[in-house]
C-alpha cells in the first residue's frame, strides 16, 4: 500500500467553488498510482471530508481514504499533520508515503522523515519501489540538474516535483474511514494563526502571468523600468525581473523569477537586459515563447530564446510600444 | 538575543552545468562559491533583529575547509563569529542535522548562552531537499516555522509570515526555535570596508566532525541503517532552439509586434 498525504484549505476556503483539495496533491496521487493499486489518500482535517473532496479524490484513484479529524487542524498545522501520518504508517506499513513538492508538502513530509528517522527523497520526478530499497530521479538546483539516488529503507518517503506526474481520471472506491488520532500539544505549537489578505488591487500574478515582460541589470535602474510596465500593461501581462534587480531594490521580490523567485509558465516571456544566469532559467523555462532583447549577442539567454533583438532595450522597447498603440 | 544562522557553501553556476567524470559532482575548478539567497536573507535578519534587540550572531557552516570564505563574506555584514565543521564530501541531510545539532549543543554549553533562534535557509541552493531546519528543529526539541518571507520578535516570541499567493500566512512560536527564511524576506545589505576589515579579525573555530555512524557519506550501502545514496547527476538536456533574428531598432520593434500578433496574446 502507498499512503499520499493530501493537502487542502477544506477549513479556510470560502463556501462554495473547488473542493478545497490541492491540485499538485492529485499529482502525488497519480504517481502513487503507478507504483501500487492499493493507494490510501490520507487527510488531516477539523472537520468531515465534504462529499465533493472524497469524489474528486475517488476520481483521482484513492482505493482508500483515511481522514483524521482533529480540532486543532481548522488550519494548517504540519507538525500535527506529519504526526497522524506518522502513526498511521504504523498501523498499516505502507511501502511509500508520497506527498506533493509544495511548500507544504515538503514541510509535511519533513517533519514525518524527522519523526521517523528515515530518509526523504523530495522532488522526485521518477520513483520506483523495491523491497527494502527504492531508486529516484530528483531535481537538484531548481531543475537545473537531475539526480538519480537510492533510498536504502523499507518505506520510502518521497515528494513528487510540480508537473513532473500528469494526473488522469482513474476511478477507484475510495471508501471514507474516518478517525479521531491523539495529537501531543507540542506538535499543535506552530500553525497558521492569521491569514493576511492583500489589500487593495492585486494586479496578475506573476505564476498566472499569460505575458511577462522581464527586465535584468540591464535596465540600468529602477526609472528604467517604465517602459517595461507601459509595455506589459499594453499586453494584459505584468512584470518580471532578475535577483540582481531585487537586489538593488528596484523591483519588489514578488517579481523576481527564478530559483529562489517564482516559478513562471507565461505564453511569452520578454527578457529585457537579462544574461541568463542558471537560477534565473529556472523559473522561466516553462515559457511557451521567449524573446531576449540583449546587446550582448553570446548571452545564454540569447541560446534559449525563439526569438532574440540584439540591440539596447531602451531604444527597442520604446519603438514596440509606438507600433502596439497603431 | 543569541542567533545561530546556519549557511552553505554553493558554487556560484555559470550558464551551463558541467559534471565530474564520474558524474557525482559539479566540476567547480572553473567557478566561484556563494551561498544562497535565502541564507543572506537569513543573515540580514539576524542583524536587523540583533541591531533591534541586541545579542550576538554566530554562524554554523558544515562543507569543506573552503568555506571560510563564504564565512568571512557574511562575518563582514555583522555577524560575531563563526564555526565551521569540516567535512569534504556532500553530507546527507539526516546526517547534517545530526552534526549541526551536535555542534550547537555543544557550543551552548561551552558558551553558556543558549541560543534563541536558530535560522536557516528554507532548502539548500544545490541539494534543494527542504528537509535540514526540520530535521534540526526535532533534533534539538524545538519549534519549527519554515518557508518566511517576515519574520519579527518580540515578548519571547517569533513570528514568521509565509506568502501564499499574494496572501500571506502567520505563524507563532515561543523561542527558543529554528525558523527557515526565503529569498524576498528582506534586501540583504553589501558589506562595508570597515565591515570586511573587522571580518578578518572575528573568530572561525574550525572543527573537524567524524561522520555520525549509520549514514557515512559516500560509503557503500548495506547495514548502514536507512539512507539514501546518491548514483549520479543528470544534466536534463534542452534542446537547442535556433532563435530567430528579428533585428535591430524600429524593424526590429515592428517584427516583434508581429509575433505578438501571431502568439494571439493580444486582446
Ligand atoms: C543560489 C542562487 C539562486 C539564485 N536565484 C536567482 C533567481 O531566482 N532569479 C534570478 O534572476 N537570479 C538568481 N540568482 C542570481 C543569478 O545567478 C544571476 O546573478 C542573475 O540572474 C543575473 O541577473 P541579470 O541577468 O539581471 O544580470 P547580469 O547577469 O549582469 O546580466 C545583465 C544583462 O543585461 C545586458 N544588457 C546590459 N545593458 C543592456 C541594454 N542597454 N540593453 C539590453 N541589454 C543590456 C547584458 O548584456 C547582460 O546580458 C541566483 C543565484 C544563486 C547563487
Amino acid at each position: 500500500m502507498i499512503l499520499v498525504h493530501i493537502d487542502h484549505d477544506l477549513g479556510t476556503r470560502a463556501p462554495g467553488g473547488v473542493t478545497g483539495v490541492d491540485p499538485l496533491s492529485l499529482q502525488a496521487l497519480a504517481a502513487a498510482r503507478t507504483l501500487d493499486d492499493a493507494v490510501t489518500a490520507v487527510v488531516a482535517a477539523d472537520g468531515d471530508l465534504p462529499p465533493a473532496a472524497a469524489a474528486e479524490l475517488r476520481a483521482h484513484g484513492a482505493s482508500g481514504i483515511r481522514v483524521a479529524m482533529h480540532p486543532g487542524l481548522a488550519d494548517y498545522a504540519p507538525q500535527a499533520t506529519a504526526r497522524i501520518l506518522a502513526t498511521l504508517v504504523e498501523e498499516v506499513c505502507p511501502r511509500a508515503v508520497l506527498a506533493a513538492g509544495s511548500a507544504r508538502g515538503n514541510e509535511v513530509m519533513a517533519h514525518l522523515a524527522a519523526i521517523l528517522d528515515l530518509p526523504l527523497a523530495t522532488d522526485c520526478t521518477q520513483i520506483t519501489i523495491g523491497p527494502g530499497q527504492s531508486e529516484v530521479t530528483r531535481a537538484r538546483w531548481g531543475g537545473n540538474l537531475l539526480e538519480e539516488a537510492r533510498v536504502h529503507a523499507s518505506i520510502l518517503l518521497a515528494t513528487t516535483l510540480p508537473h513532473a506526474f500528469p494526473v488522469t481520471p482513474a476511478p477507484a472506491a475510495g471508501e471514507v474511514h474516518t478517525w479521531t488520532p491523539q495529537v501531543p500539544d507540542a506538535d499543535l505549537l506552530v500553525r497558521v494563526v492569521e491569514r493576511v489578505m492583500p489589500t487593495g488591487a492585486v494586479g496578475v500574478g506573476l505564476s498566472e502571468a499569460k505575458v511577462i515582460v522581464s527586465g535584468g541589470r540591464g535596465v540600468g535602474s529602477a526609472e528604467g523600468f517604465a517602459p517595461l510596465a507601459e509595455l506589459a500593461e499594453l499586453l494584459g501581462g505584468t512584470v518580471g525581473c532578475s535577483r540582481v534587480v531585487t537586489s538593488a531594490g528596484w523591483r519588489p521580490h514578488s517579481e523576481q523569477v527564478g530559483q529562489t523567485g517564482t516559478k513562471v509558465a507565461p505564453d511569452l516571456y520578454i527578457a529585457c537586459g537579462i544574461s541568463g544566469a542558471t537560477q534565473h532559467l529556472a523559473g522561466c523555462k516553462s515559457a511557451k515563447v521567449v524573446v531576449a532583447i540583449n546587446t550582448d549577442r553570446d548571452a545564454p539567454i540569447m541560446q534559449v530564446a525563439d526569438y532574440v533583438i540584439v540591440d539596447d532595450l531602451h531604444a527597442v522597447l520604446p519603438a514596440v510600444i509606438e507600433a502596439l498603440r497603431q | 538575543m543569541n542567533i545561530c544562522v546556519c549557511i552553505k557553501r554553493v558554487p556560484l553556476l555559470g550558464s551551463a552545468i558541467v559534471l565530474t567524470e564520474d558524474q557525482r559532482s559539479i566540476d567547480t575548478s572553473r567557478l566561484g562559491f556563494t551561498v544562497s539567497p535565502h541564507e543572506e536573507c537569513a543573515v540580514e535578519a539576524a542583524v536587523q533583529l540583533v541591531e533591534e534587540h541586541g545579542g550576538t550572531i554566530t554562524l554554523l557552516c558544515l562543507g569543506p575547509a573552503a568555506a571560510v570564505e563564504q564565512l568571512r563574506e557574511q562575518l563582514a555584514l555583522g555577524p560575531d563569529r563563526a564555526i565551521l565543521l569540516e567535512a569534504a564530501d556532500e553530507v546527507e541531510p539526516q546526517a547534517t542535522a545530526a552534526l549541526m545539532g551536535a555542534a550547537i549543543e555543544a557550543d551552548m554549553a561551552a558558551t553558556g548562552a543558549p541560543y534563541d533562534l536558530i535560522l536557516l535557509g528554507s532548502e539548500s541552493a544545490d541539494t534543494a531537499g527542504y528537509q535540514t531546519g526540520i530535521r534540526l528543529a526535532h533534533r534539538l526539541g524545538l519549534p519549527a516555522i519554515t518557508n518566511v518571507k517576515g519574520l519579527a520578535v518580540a515578548d519571547g516570541q517569533v513570528t514568521g509570515e509565509r506568502a501564499v499567493g499574494s496572501a500571506r500566512e502567520v505563524y507563532r512560536a515561543p523561542l527558543p526555535a529554528v525558523v527557515t527564511t526565503k529569498d524576498g524576506l528582506n534586501v540583504p545589505r553589501y558589506p562595508s570596508v570597515p565591515g570586511r576589515i573587522k571580518a578578518r579579525k572575528k573568530a572561525i573555530d574550525i572543527q573537524q566532525v567524524p561522520l555520525p555512524a549509520g549514514v557515512p557519506a559516500g560509503a557503500p550501502a548495506g547495514g548502514m541503517g536507512p539512507r539514501m545514496e546518491k548514483l549520479r547527476l543528470i544534466v536534463p538536456v534542452s534542446e537547442a532552439k535556433g532563435a530567430q533574428d528579428l533585428g535591430t531598432g524600429d524593424q526590429a520593434a515592428a517584427r516583434l509586434v508581429e509575433v505578438i500578433r501571431q502568439i494571439g496574446v493580444l486582446a
